[in-house]
């Protein structure tokens, strides 16, 4: 409806207005803690800055009070490229079943939506009390039988079984409906002349399909990585011991009062920003190494 | 041609049975995923909340003990509200407005999108912008309040400065308002996207055939832009107001641990194992969002949209 060279309507004026406080809506606040993060060593938690200085950094990097803070750095790193890798592994063939017809196809569908929808304080709860009840179980075994091995049994909840768990119910859902956004735009001729010249299914799907999407399945990387990385809720109740980097982040909102939270929140950011620009730069390179081969 | 095509097409009639297997075992580790961690943990949640409970353990049991607890006096107390209804009236109420304002400002955002930017790399360029921060931590975006909307906050030394308050206004954080300001900055996203979505499927010349049977800005949006953006209206709505309903964390932080809501009921409660209870107050909570979920289909067939 508007060409380019056609004059912009008044409407167009106040969207962008509009447009311009939104995005210093979702912007101004993180620039704020950003720019905060470097106060003087006497600075206090808002503004004016008291000098500028990296000293909340360094207190940082020592450790924030009690909490072993780069642990849980470490974890959630750790957490989020399993949970990655997995959200591809597991959702790229599921949407490659999608495509062909099989029973239970819109249950499973449904199932999936429905996980997004469900909230995560109820999949948490369920989560946690399954575990219960198998560490009750085996706590019980352990006693009736007096086996060795189940000695000092303590929970089988943790980070690669429940917390693991929990967090692809919330990322494997958004990697399905990429996927399904994919398909319902892919031209199935490349493949059927793939097929024509006699290519295996296998060799169809290695040399014509993955190549293809491959910017998308950098984008189904993407949500399971940073969806991870800031999983809260469903993670709550369904963790072990040891906690992930933003449920120790959650407990020090309460109990730090220095710039040294600000600090902790500029690297979480910059973490994901680095994750964001890799992913997108990878999508641009796939792009173009694309359009070259295709040129 | 014919001699190279002819063995393939036998091959692919012959595989064709075994493709269909092949179907299950590619969705069977996604489907066992959820089965595991999704199905089982709801239907274990079910399950507890009819369970009875002493100090030290979980009785597998029939009992409605537990829902009786939840609704403890609720009934008699009519009608003053007890404190399982305030709590859910309370977060109703933080739904509806996080709803109302991610809607509006969700809509203008994904309008200006569709039928104003021009090009289609300028198009998702500015959509790249508004998707940034939903890949960055939600608690660092809450914390990032912090210094604008704190007592010494930049806004409240802005509101001193030119003299539009003497004392510095003490409602801007850890309050209701805080807590709505947070769902809209973190969610607003939820609602675009889908609307967005919608928007670009419009077809163009719907529009201007309106302009030209001589409908006013208004009325084209009204009569034609918002119904065709029904799905992606209702999708958005869905996600905002089921990510409210169960939310801890936000009312948790923005509010100060001072606000209560049904999330935060059932973390507590689960904090100091009264499991059953919390399962109870899980499976009332899972209805209700059911129910809006239900209420919300009613006005649009999904599944036909995606």
């Amino acid at each position: 409806m508007n060409r380019v060279g056609e004059r912009r309507p008044a409407a167009f004026w106040w969207l962008a207005a509009l447009f311009a406080a939104f995005v210093l809506f979702l912007y101004g606040p993180i620039l704020a803690i950003v720019v905060l993060s470097f106060q003087g060593p006497s600075g206090g938690l808002t503004f004016p800055m008291n000098g500028v200085s990296t000293f909340w950094f360094s207190k940082l990097w020592q450790g924030v009070g009690v909490v072993d803070i780069w642990a849980a750095f470490g974890r959630s790193l750790r957490l989020g490229a399993v949970v990655m890798v997995l959200t591809v592994l597991l959702a790229l063939p599921a949407g490659l079943a999608f495509r062909k017809r099989f029973r239970g196809q819109s249950a499973l569908f449904l199932v999936a939506v429905a996980s997004l929808i469900v909230p995560s304080i109820v999949v948490s709860l369920g989560i946690g009390l399954g575990f219960r009840i198998v560490d009750d179980a085996v706590k019980g075994l352990a006693e009736a039988t007096g086996w060795g091995f189940l000695r000092g049994y303590e929970t089988a909840a943790g980070l690669y079984s429940s917390a693991l768990g929990a967090h692809l119910t919330w990322t494997l859902p958004f990697g399905l409906l990429i996927l399904f956004a994919v398909f319902n735009r892919f031209n199935p001729a490349y493949e059927e002349a793939a097929r024509d010249l006699g290519a295996s299914p296998w060799r169809t799907l290695r040399h014509v399909v993955l190549p293809i999407i491959a910017p998308s399945l950098v984008g189904v990387a993407l949500f399971g990585f940073t969806l991870s990385w800031d999983e809260v809720a469903r993670t709550s109740q369904a963790i072990g011991g040891r906690n992930t980097l933003p449920l120790e982040l959650q407990g020090l909102t309460t109990t730090v009062t220095t710039p040294e939270i600000y600090a902790l929140g500029t690297v979480t950011t910059g973490m994901s920003l680095v994750v964001i620009a890799i992913a997108i730069g990878g999508v641009v390179v796939l792009r173009r190494r694309r359009a070259a081969a295709g040129g | 041609m014919d001699g190279g095509g002819a063995p393939v097409m036998v091959d692919a009639v012959r595989a064709a049975p075994r493709r269909s297997w092949g179907a299950y075992w590619q969705a069977a580790p996604f489907a066992i995923v959820f089965l595991l961690f999704f199905i089982v943990p709801l239907c274990l949640t079910v399950a507890v909340s009819f369970w009875h409970y002493d100090e030290y353990s979980l009785q597998p049991a029939f009992t409605l003990e537990n829902y009786e607890e939840v609704f403890d006096g609720c009934i008699a107390k009519l009608p003053s509200l007890c404190v399982t209804f305030a709590t859910y009236l309370s977060t109703l109420r933080f739904a509806l407005m996080a709803w109302v304002c991610t809607l509006v400002l969700g809509f203008g955002i994904a309008y200006f999108l569709a039928f104003h930017v021009r090009t289609v790399p300028m198009q998702m360029a500015l959509f790249l912008i508004c998707t940034v921060p939903f890949w960055t931590s939600n608690i660092i975006r809450m914390v990032a309040w912090v210094p604008l909307l704190g007592r010494n906050g930049l806004v409240n030394q802005g509101l001193q400065a030119v003299g539009a308050t003497s004392a510095p206004l003490d409602w801007l954080l850890y309050s209701e308002f805080s807590v709505v300001l947070a769902f809209v900055h973190l969610y607003t996203l939820f609602m675009m996207v889908p609307i967005f979505n919608s928007m670009a499927r419009i077809d163009r010349s719907l529009i201007e055939a309106a302009r030209d049977a001589g409908a006013s800005g208004w009325q084209t949006l009204w009569s034609v832009v918002i119904p065709l953006c029904k799905p992606g209206i209702v999708i958005g709505s869905i996600f905002v107001l089921t990510i409210v309903m169960g939310d801890f964390v936000t009312v948790g932080i923005m509010g100060g641990q001072q606000i209560a809501s049904i999330g935060k009921v059932i973390q507590v409660q689960m904090s100091y194992l009264q499991f059953p209870i919390a399962a109870a107050n899980a499976v009332v909570l899972l209805g209700i969002v059911l129910l809006m979920i239900w209420a919300l289909t009613r006005l649009v067939d999904i599944r036909r949209e995606l």
